[in-house]
């Protein structure tokens, strides 16, 4: 077999390029460093949330993790994302028993019977990052706005903690942030996930009840979810573009 | 953990957030006193649009007090707020789908277009005889206020009247848009079962046109007492039979949202039933309905269906006028602070804690509503709405020309 010269220079110069990023894995691999991840393009992305009723045990896990990633104040009355117990009587859906003890943060004390013919279940509560925000939309400043990947932020320093938008929330997701005099909410840990990570809530949720997925991403499992199961939001009435999506949603919850 | 106390307050079950009310007594205050404003301004305009030439001797006071009002309206806004220093920010970058956004430019609108200027245009030729009458710092201040003009010949006073007449009649549409607007803030909330209705604004308005008047009455006849002056009762029948008018149509108003809500019984009408028949029966049922609509509107209807005498007429007038006064006083609570007090998952209900002398306690409250008393204690002062009784240094040369 001859090879003519041109020949030797091209192969040998591929082995030396592919020996060289190799070489780079390796070491970047053996050092333990993160690899760099593509810029982060928003309008790239469109963000949702996808809960599991069915897979909800109560744990809190979400609300202390949450609270502990997020600097939300431990006090009752502050929640990013809160779990609520329902538990229903026989057809009695528009009379539910609800509590959420301190938001779920220290789970459930049992309460209920076993055998007392109701059903109980767990609904995990967040901000819906709704596409048409009433909150975004009565802000009188625009210090809270979603953003082109679609998740609904708030500019701390240009809020003027009027609390209109409080208001205008159906689901009850923001508070005033007594430290700060200015609102604050859910952002879907968006420090995170624009780093590729997952919000708080959802990497600590042992049962997997938390889905975090990118609509305008063919191939992220949400497709999956959002195909394969019954989804409701919560208060479709409003009519608000809410963008998390529930899996086995009782009538009874609001 | 529940430092502030208020879980223990909760009923049935709310979401965590709400448990703290947003919008304190001030918020209260805000539509209360716009409300007088757009009221007492519309009183004013029945004489000078609507040539009910009998309201006259009210006309000046009522732009007086609407202006005092107004000036005290934004002040427990930004008590409120919790950045009041960014407020400002409501004018350099408005957020267009806000609401609340306008309030900034309605506001301007109305203090300097409409009411400063209405009011400068009616007094100029008494400010320019007032600094000529005058001598040192009191000279200097009306020749500041008449802001340089000091021909008050006959036609310039024909172009000052011209352009009032004109003013009065933008400024109803504006006296509309100023309180119909604060309904609208309220009203435009569809999280909120309480607020959500395309008659708040409407209600709001004819509300406010009901306390403007019975404010604007009140004062008359205090001053004229205070003053030892005679009443004019002409005048005061007058202004009793439009508010008498006026609070028809806001009875009936409010009584067609009522009946409204009862009948449909909607997803929130448990929940704001057992809120009217609990927490809010003695400021609903008891102060805004019984003592507030109902006894006035008696005695209103007493006082046109029967002849009874002055003295009669006049404690009739100044009951009516107290009582409708705290009624919607009562009214805008159980608006703002009411339709805060349940859950929007309608399963459950809070208290409203009102605190005393914090920013948005009681003290700030009291005197928040005392302030434009005062304002309009030193408006009077300045520029007296009865010349020809108060000066009758720049009025006489007139006489006798």
């Amino acid at each position: 077999m001859s090879v003519d010269r041109r020949q030797f220079l091209s192969s040998t110069g591929k082995y030396l390029i592919v020996t060289a990023a190799t070489a780079k894995v390796i070491e970047s691999f053996l050092s333990g460093a993160v690899p760099e991840p593509a810029a982060y393009a928003a309008a790239g992305h469109w963000w949702a949330m996808a809960l599991d009723i069915e897979k909800c045990i109560g744990c809190g896990n979400c609300v202390r993790a949450c609270k502990a990633e997020n600097d939300v104040p431990l006090e009752a009355e502050f929640f990013r994302t809160w779990v609520e117990r329902y538990h229903v009587r026989d057809a009695d859906i528009e009379h539910p028993d609800v509590d959420s003890p301190n938001g779920g943060y220290d789970g459930f004390p049992d309460k209920y019977a076993k055998s007392d013919g109701a059903r109980t279940f767990f609904v995990p509560k967040i901000c819906n990052h709704c596409a048409h925000s009433p909150c975004v939309q009565v802000c009188p400043v625009g210090a809270t706005f979603v953003s082109p990947d679609g998740v609904v932020l708030v500019d701390k320093t240009y809020c003027l903690g009027c609390r209109y938008c409080v208001q205008a929330c159906p689901y009850g997701c923001r508070y005033i942030d007594p430290r700060t005099h200015t609102v604050d909410k859910c952002n879907l840990c968006y420090h995170r996930i624009t780093k590729g990570l997952l919000p708080a809530c959802v990497e600590n949720c042992p049962t997997g009840a938390r889905m975090i997925g990118d609509l305008k991403n063919p191939k992220d499992p949400i497709h999956a979810f959002l195909r394969d199961h019954k989804v409701q939001v919560l208060k479709p009435q409003m009519a608000t573009g809410s963008k998390a999506f529930y899996n086995g949603l009782d009538g009874s919850v609001r | 953990m529940d430092p502030s106390g208020l879980l223990h307050s909760v009923q049935g079950y709310m979401y965590p957030n709400e448990v703290e009310l947003q919008w304190s007594i001030l918020i209260v205050l805000y539509p209360f006193i716009t409300g007088l404003v757009a009221g007492a301004f519309i009183l004013a305009s029945l004489e000078r649009v609507f040539n009910v030439a009998a309201v006259k001797p009210t006309y000046r006071l009522a732009l007086l007090t609407a202006l005092a009002f107004l000036i005290v309206a934004p002040l427990p806004l930004q008590l409120h707020l919790g950045h009041p220093e960014r407020s400002f920010e409501m004018y350099l970058t408005p957020h267009t789908s806000s609401a609340m956004a306008m309030f900034g430019f309605v506001y301007l609108w109305y203090l300097m277009v409409v009411l400063v200027l209405e009011i400068w245009l009616d007094y100029r030729k008494d400010i320019v005889l007032l600094a000529r009458a005058s001598r040192g710092a009191k000279r200097r201040l009306y020749r500041v206020l008449a802001l340089g003009s000091d021909n008050i010949s006959e036609a310039s006073l024909r172009i000052d009247e011209r352009v009032g007449h004109f003013l009065t009649i933008i400024g109803i549409p504006s006296a509309f848009l100023l309180h119909g607007y604060v309904g609208f803030i309220f009203g435009s909330v569809k999280a909120n079962p309480w607020w959500s209705t395309p008659l708040m604004p409407v209600v709001f308005l004819f509300s406010a046109i009901v306390s403007g008047i019975a404010l604007v009455m009140l004062m008359y006849m205090a001053i004229r007492f205070l003053k030892g002056r005679e009443i004019d009762m002409p005048c005061v029948d007058t202004i009793a039979r439009y508010f008498f008018y006026a609070f028809i149509i806001d009875f009936a108003l409010e009584m067609l949202d009522l009946i409204h809500r009862i009948y449909e019984a909607d997803e929130s009408f448990q929940s704001l039933d057992f809120m009217v028949h609990t927490r809010l029966y003695v400021s609903q049922i008891v102060v805004q309905l019984g003592i507030g609509t109902l006894l006035p509107l008696a005695i209103l209807a007493l006082t046109q269906l029967v002849r009874l005498s002055v003295a009669a007429r006049k404690g009739a007038y100044v009951l009516a006028g107290g009582l409708t006064l705290v009624g919607i006083f009562a009214m805008r609570w159980n608006v703002v602070i009411g339709g805060q007090l349940f859950s929007k998952s309608f399963l459950g209900y809070t208290t409203y804690k009102m605190a005393f002398a914090t920013r948005e306690g009681l003290l700030p409250a009291i005197a928040l509503l005392v302030l434009p008393f005062l304002i309009l204690w030193g408006l009077l002062a300045l520029l007296p709405p009865w010349p020809e009784e108060d000066t009758p240094e720049i009025t006489r040369p007139q006489a006798a020309a």
